[in-house]
């Protein structure tokens, strides 16, 4: 998986390239953890992601939990296959989603 | 109908090993991308189940064994391992109706599995775990 940030004052940019499983779920919340302090608009774009698991959407609800308490968090362009994945798993009710 | 296998150490590195085998037999087929997310979702769970909990705090070995099934097509996936009993369709489903504040992340990977395969059978058997999944395959 490739991680890429943009920072822009006080909101961050991530977009989302490969996988998002088990192994690479540590990364982006190493990344998350990393980059969002004094954040209040977090965007993550996931128009490349192709696959996530259970691990990576731990990570993508722990990050919205982080949010919630200091500004928005908002997940866009997401492709079919993912999507289908948010809405068995409710995801897509308690995410963002643009 | 032949079972081909696979068997590594059940450890989550071996994850990708796994994958790819599983879809190679998947590309065979031409399988849709919503299918194939699907099964990669469920063998991932199923795996990385056995790698945390089967031989824990030790090691073991895992195997995968796929049929193919034609008319209607379908994929079966077998897992074995030879740790704990453990009956991972015996917990409970999530909510998945709370709010983000109460939502518990545990079982949201069986839960998955759960929804997404047509076919899901357990049994402890000769010292045993053995799952099996199927899933019908709307190919292209």
């Amino acid at each position: 998986m490739t991680i890429n940030t943009t920072v822009t004052g006080t909101e961050l940019n991530i977009a989302l390239e490969g996988r998002l499983d088990t192994n690479t779920a540590p990364e982006l919340e190493a990344e998350l953890k990393k980059s969002v302090a004094g954040i209040t608009s977090l965007v993550i774009d996931i128009e490349k992601l192709e696959y996530i698991s259970s691990a990576g959407l731990r990570v993508l609800l722990s990050a919205h939990k982080i949010m919630s308490k200091q500004g928005t968090m908002v997940i866009k362009n997401v492709r079919d296959e993912v999507r289908e994945i948010f809405e068995v798993t409710g995801f897509d009710e308690i995410l963002n989603i643009e | 109908m032949e079972m081909d296998k696979l068997t590594v150490e059940a450890k989550t590195e071996n994850l990708e090993e796994v994958l790819g085998f599983v879809d190679r037999h998947l590309e065979e087929k031409d399988c849709s991308p919503k299918v194939s997310v699907q099964i990669d979702v469920a063998v991932e769970e199923l795996f990385v189940n056995i790698a945390h909990y089967a031989y824990s705090p030790g090691t073991g070995s895992a195997t995968i064994g796929v049929e193919m099934f034609e008319d209607p097509a379908a994929i079966a996936i077998t897992f074995t391992d030879q740790g704990k009993p453990f009956d991972p369709l015996a917990k409970e489903d999530p909510d998945i109706t709370l709010s983000a504040e109460e939502r518990q992340i545990g079982g949201l990977g069986i839960y998955m599995v759960k929804k997404s395969m047509d076919d899901i059978a357990y049994e402890y058997k000769d010292g045993q775990n053995i799952l099996r999944i199927k899933k019908n395959l709307d190919t292209l």
